[in-house]
């Protein structure tokens, strides 16, 4: 096994979740599929961030019950901290736009993309 | 008391915000409460700068012993969340909180005929938090998490007209966008706190040793702030969202489009500022960017027949200003005979623009809003002889018109001036296109004048008559700060503008506090 390869990959991961995220954004014509690709996006940045705080047999951060081999070997508490945050946001920002989606559903009668064009000039 | 202003000014707007849904089905006095709660903003928003100017940077710390105590013994490195506010936070805070007070004032008249007026409310003063939230903060992650909350309110506002269709679509727009750009920006948090183990901006920013990798997340945070500040060739979604919100949110939708303005000079001059490799070419691409924003802002602004629309892609055009002053200046940062000669001018020049284009561009929108509340239709070809009938909107106009064209004695001209004067010791080109867009927005302007106040009186205006006084009241303020702003430039630029220049160019002075190594 090639070390580096296995130690990088969930951020392997995170690329590939990017790239699949931009091109379902840029490429897709139902308006569903779209908010599923920035729902991808969130994904791949919420594992970056939690991927960055991993360490390798670590304990968890609570001082008073860390018996004295976790010295030294923590995780960090505020990538996941931030991830929470993020995951809290990124409910209410795709509640948001799915809300939009029934609404324009209901103006047009289509999801298709390339017919909601009534704003242009 | 002083020393929690900035969490006061986060802290009022958020309870005018939560407490507006209990006035259900009170139209009238959820109306009087923000108007109130936004009033009492602005006058915070105004005692936070006095302090920051005379006494230097402001810094809070939540949940600390003492608010001033950024590192307690023991600590080497800042761990609590923090505000930090110099003099550029100030002066985007007082133009935040001025124009969500216009904003709730005229909103009392203009949408009076809508229902779920609480919800209106509630997300106006959350808009105003998200963007006072951005101004002031000193960290990164709390960045990423207000402009989520003025990206959310502000789309929310955008799609308020539900019953209409294109309400909903520019509010989708609107949302991915932000949501996107916002997702690159916690992207390159993640990058900058993996490599400096914090999320403090003026800690990072004295770390900052500009590897690859920091040069991605240079590149993720300059680009997702342009697409939200509506820089081209990321500005479609700007007409769309300006058109449908109601006029009355306008003022603070440009703001928040122009506290991510405030984000990109603070990633480039605050973040990266000890960086003097690669700088000047941040600056160039900054006013090339620029230069291409208000050309093509201002010729797809010509042909349009809506005429908010219309005024949507000058405010395009106008943001190219700014970044042309502030890219000038960041160009020659590191130059310090130069900076001198005429880089802080050109910097003046922009940021002296950010408050003059609010002021104008608002009360040329809210004239737009003042026609349709009056006509019920956008499109300049079915208006025509309204000046009679609207004297005062139609002053505020020629008013409003003038200011972004640069005529003088309007604000808009003080700070273009300043502009023109330095982007041509950088390079003449520069100055000739800022120039003929000056012509080219003028021309239109006179289109709609022609068309919507001059001409014979159409019959079915017969019965038309001015919009209701708080309408009128929130124009004449700002046509009034339109001519005071043009009349007395240097009461503004010495007051606030050059402290707020001044704090981005003395980058050092941000970095230090407390001791920090």
């Amino acid at each position: 096994m090639n070390g580096s390869v296995f130690v990088n990959f969930p951020f392997i991961v995170v690329a590939v979740l990017l790239a699949l995220g931009f091109y379902t954004i840029g490429f897709k014509r139902n308006l569903i599929k779209v908010v599923i690709g920035v729902e991808i996006l969130e994904g791949a940045v919420n594992m970056f961030i939690v991927a960055l705080g991993y360490v390798k047999g670590g304990y968890a951060p609570i001082y008073t019950q860390a018996p004295p081999e976790a010295v030294g070997k923590m995780v960090l508490p505020t990538p996941q901290a931030l991830t929470l945050t993020s995951i809290v946001i990124g409910v209410a920002v795709t509640a948001l736009m799915l809300a939009f989606a029934v609404n324009i559903y209901k103006h047009y009668g289509t999801l298709d993309v390339t017919k909601i064009r009534r704003l242009r000039g | 008391m002083i020393e929690h202003l900035p969490a006061l000014m986060i802290a009022v707007p958020l309870f005018g915000a939560f407490t507006a849904p209990l006035f259900k089905k009170h139209y009238k006095e959820v109306s009087i409460w923000a108007i109130i709660i936004t009033g009492i903003t602005v006058i915070l928003s105004l005692l936070l700068a006095k302090e920051v100017v005379t006494g230097g940077i402001m810094v809070y710390v939540f949940g600390a012993d003492k608010p001033t105590l950024v590192l307690p013994s023991g600590y080497s490195v800042p761990i609590r969340i923090m505000f930090e506010v110099d003099a550029m936070s100030a002066f985007m805070a007082i133009s935040a909180t001025l124009m969500s007070f216009i904003g709730a004032l005229y909103s009392y008249s203009h949408v009076d005929r809508e229902t779920g007026l609480e919800k209106y409310y509630a997300l106006l003063m959350l808009l105003e938090v998200g963007i006072l939230g951005m101004v002031l903060t000193g960290d990164l992650f709390n960045l990423f998490v207000f402009l989520e909350i003025a990206g959310i309110a502000g789309s929310a506002l955008v799609g308020f007209r539900n019953y209409r269709g294109e309400a909903s679509e520019a509010g989708i727009k609107y949302l991915i966008v932000s949501a996107v750009a916002s997702l690159m920006v916690l992207f390159a948090i993640g990058i900058l706190y993996g490599q400096y183990g914090n999320l403090n901006l003026a800690y990072i920013a004295k770390n900052v040793s500009f590897n690859m990798v920091d040069m991605i997340a240079l590149g993720l945070l300059f680009t997702s702030f342009a697409m939200k500040c509506g820089a081209v060739p990321m500005h479609y979604w700007v007409p769309d969202a300006y058109t449908e919100v109601p006029a009355g949110i306008n003022p603070p939708l440009l703001v928040a489009t122009y506290a991510s303005l405030y984000a990109l000079f603070r990633v480039s001059f605050t973040l990266f500022a000890n960086v003097v490799v690669d700088l000047a070419r941040v600056g160039w691409i900054m006013s090339i960017l620029g230069v291409l924003t208000m050309f093509i802002g201002v010729t797809m602004a010509l042909v349009q027949k809506d005429v908010k629309r219309l005024m949507s892609y000058h405010a395009i055009s106008q943001t190219g200003y700014m970044l042309l002053g502030v890219g000038v200046g960041l160009t020659v940062l590191h130059d310090p005979s130069k900076l001198a000669e005429f880089g802080r001018d050109a910097m003046a020049g922009g940021v002296f623009h950010i408050i003059n284009h609010i002021i104008y561009k608002s009360l040329l929108l809210m004239t737009a809003g003042a026609l349709f509340y009056v006509t019920g239709t956008r499109n300049l070809n079915e208006m025509g002889g309204l000046a009679r009938k609207m004297p005062i909107t139609a002053i505020s106009f020629m008013v409003g018109a003038a200011a972004i064209s640069g005529l003088p004695p309007f604000n808009g001209f003080a700070s273009k001036l300043l502009i023109y004067e330095t982007s041509y010791r950088l390079n003449p080109l520069l100055t000739v296109f800022a120039m003929v867009t000056s012509v080219l927005t003028l021309a239109s302007f006179v289109k709609v004048f022609a068309s919507a106040f001059l001409g014979p009186p159409l019959e079915k205006f017969e019965n038309t008559r001015e919009v209701p006084k708080p309408m009128i009241i929130a124009m004449i303020i700002l046509a009034a700060l339109c001519i005071i702003f043009g009349l007395f430039p240097n009461l503004v630029l010495d007051k606030l503008v050059y402290p707020a220049v001044d704090a981005l160019i003395n980058f050092a002075q941000y970095h230090s506090w407390g001791g920090l190594a």
